[in-house]
């Protein structure tokens, strides 16, 4: 399969930084796919998404998105349509004093006929269950409900990509299960490629594939069911692994013959009483 | 105590007031601030307050409201009526008292002016009582449209403006979040005086100003995120849309115009 987007070998530092913030990525993210993007702080993940939206241009490589460099002023618009990108801060991203009219702005910037923008709004409200909130003041919602207008108000462009550079970072436990919810459905069920970055083991442990990034270089990638099992190199990286699959490894070590490559608790559960029953 | 803070004062409504589209309401604010300068009669000062009293009666504005409204205007209204009372030069003296001389002109000059401050903000307010802030904007920026030719950026103008009115109770939390904070801190902020107040102030706008900073540098990448470049060849999901009761409005307006006009030219 064609990859969506391509970074080959590509270094950025910010100015007046000791070393680059990303040295030597390369890495492709393929249609349709779920990739989690994990690191300790300053492990550079948050400069790699916002190189796949051309918000930063690298210092060598080039990122090529649907085959367009990023490099090149003519490809911004057409590139930041296909890609979409949410941010960790819901209230710095809401743009009007009307859920529907900040739902709106991307494609009224975008020139789209006004019963296309209706319809788009409506559909985007829709995916992210947010219907119900149309006429409301983004200031009375929720965090977690003001992150999913936020994913509303990037899915109204009909982008290809959404990048999500740690959504639920400042949700309480009920807001980050609802925009994580929805991040999957949005993947599982319309197709649309998600990279999410974050630092909870948890939301990672749903991807299809998990990049760990250590020193701006990704180096762990993997399916998450090969990547959690190994729990001493992610802690070496200050990384912890899942709930789950830390308890089947503390078990494992008292003497139970347990799968490692568990992932959630319901998963741990079943092994357990399994193991229990022989 | 910062949550009391009502931006404008935007009563919600749904009488054909409020559902007047914003442009009319903004034409017609000026079309009555003409028609209130142009009278200078009494009868066409009554034409004026029949005017406003039906539209407010028709906008549902409760009379307390508007009455509110004038409280700040208090000073003002009692400084021009004395000035005018007072110190107009004229003959035609009714009342004389050592220095102090009231004249007729003079006492004619003082009611008129007060009609006339009171008639003039009790009319703008009952655009804002009925128009909320957002509809205000998007009413101007349509209106001023025929100066994007001469370069004025009238979209970049009213984004601003309804950015700045989108962000104002997320920053009144903060505020109320940094105050929290300072006073755990044991900072003072009610006792002392004015200028110990004033000072006590410094601790609790400079880490304003700095996240306000913040949020503003995340908007703009948001917003850039989002194919944000300009007002250049921007559509809009809502249009304005005139209907009968704007033109209906609009008559209204242009007949409380000309009779004042004609009762201005009839001296009545």
């Amino acid at each position: 399969m064609k990859p969506f987007i391509s970074l080959e070998n590509i270094t950025f530092s910010y100015p007046d930084a000791a070393r680059p913030a990303l040295d030597g990525v390369t890495l492709d993210i393929y249609p349709g796919s779920f990739v989690a993007v994990l690191g300790a702080n300053g492990s550079g993940k948050s400069t790699l998404a916002k190189h796949l939206n051309a918000i930063l241009l690298p210092t060598s490589g080039r990122v090529l998105v649907d085959g367009m460099d990023t490099a090149s002023p003519e490809n911004l618009i057409p590139i930041r349509r296909r890609v979409g990108m949410v941010f960790q801060n819901p209230d710095n991203q809401i743009v009007a004093n009307v859920v529907e009219d900040d739902v709106a702005f991307a494609p009224e910037n975008l020139g789209v006929e006004p019963a296309e923008i209706r319809r788009r709004v409506d559909d985007a409200l829709n995916a992210v269950g947010m219907s119900a909130f149309a006429m409301h003041a983004p200031h009375l919602l929720s965090g977690g409900q003001k992150q999913r207008i936020a994913i509303a108000g990037v899915l109204a462009m009909r982008p290809q990509v959404l990048v999500l550079d740690e959504p639920t970072a400042m949700l309480d436990p009920r807001g980050r299960r609802e925009v994580m919810d929805t991040v999957e459905a949005l993947c599982r069920e319309q197709g649309i490629t998600v990279v999410l970055i974050t630092h909870h083991m948890e939301e990672a442990a749903r991807a299809d594939r998990v990049v760990v990034m250590a020193k701006g270089k990704p180096v762990m990638d993997g399916a998450p069911r090969t990547i959690f099992p190994r729990a001493g190199e992610l802690r070496a990286l200050q990384l912890d692994v899942p709930g789950a699959t830390e308890l089947v490894r503390g078990l494992n070590a008292a003497g139970m013959t347990l799968p490692a490559d568990i992932l959630t608790p319901a998963e741990c559960a079943a092994a357990i009483s399994e193991a229990l029953q022989c | 105590m910062l949550k009391d803070i009502t931006l404008g004062q935007y009563f919600p409504g749904d009488t054909v007031v409020h559902r007047l589209d914003p442009r009319t309401k903004l034409i017609l604010t000026v079309v009555y601030i003409v028609a209130l300068f142009t009278a200078n009669t009494w009868l066409g000062y009554a034409l004026v307050l029949a005017a406003l009293l039906s539209v407010a009666a028709l906008g549902r504005i409760p009379p307390k409201a508007m009455l509110r409204g004038m409280k700040p205007l208090v000073f003002i209204i009692v400084f021009t009526g004395i000035l005018n009372l007072f110190f107009t030069a004229a003959d035609d003296v009714i009342f004389q008292w050592r220095f102090i001389k009231i004249t007729g002109t003079g006492l004619r000059n003082a009611v008129s002016m007060i009609l006339r401050v009171l008639l003039l903000v009790s009319g703008t307010f009952l655009l804002t009582y009925t128009t909320s802030p957002l509809a205000i904007t998007d009413g101007m920026e349509r209106l001023l449209t025929p100066l994007k030719r001469l370069r004025v950026p009238v979209y970049e103008l009213s984004l601003m403006m309804s950015i700045a009115l989108r962000f104002i109770p997320t920053l009144i939390e903060e505020t109320d979040r940094i105050m929290s904070a300072q006073k755990a801190r044991g900072a003072d902020m009610e006792t002392g005086s004015l200028i110990q107040r004033a000072k006590a102030l410094l601790p609790l706008l400079i880490p304003l100003f700095v996240s306000a900073f913040r949020r503003a540098d995340e908007l703009a990448t948001a917003m850039e995120c989002r194919c944000y470049n300009g007002g250049e060849g921007r559509t809009r999901m809502k249009t304005l849309h005139m209907e009968r009761r704007d033109l209906i409005a609009f008559l209204l307006g242009a007949a409380l115009l000309a009779g004042v006009i004609a009762l201005r030219r009839l001296g009545i």
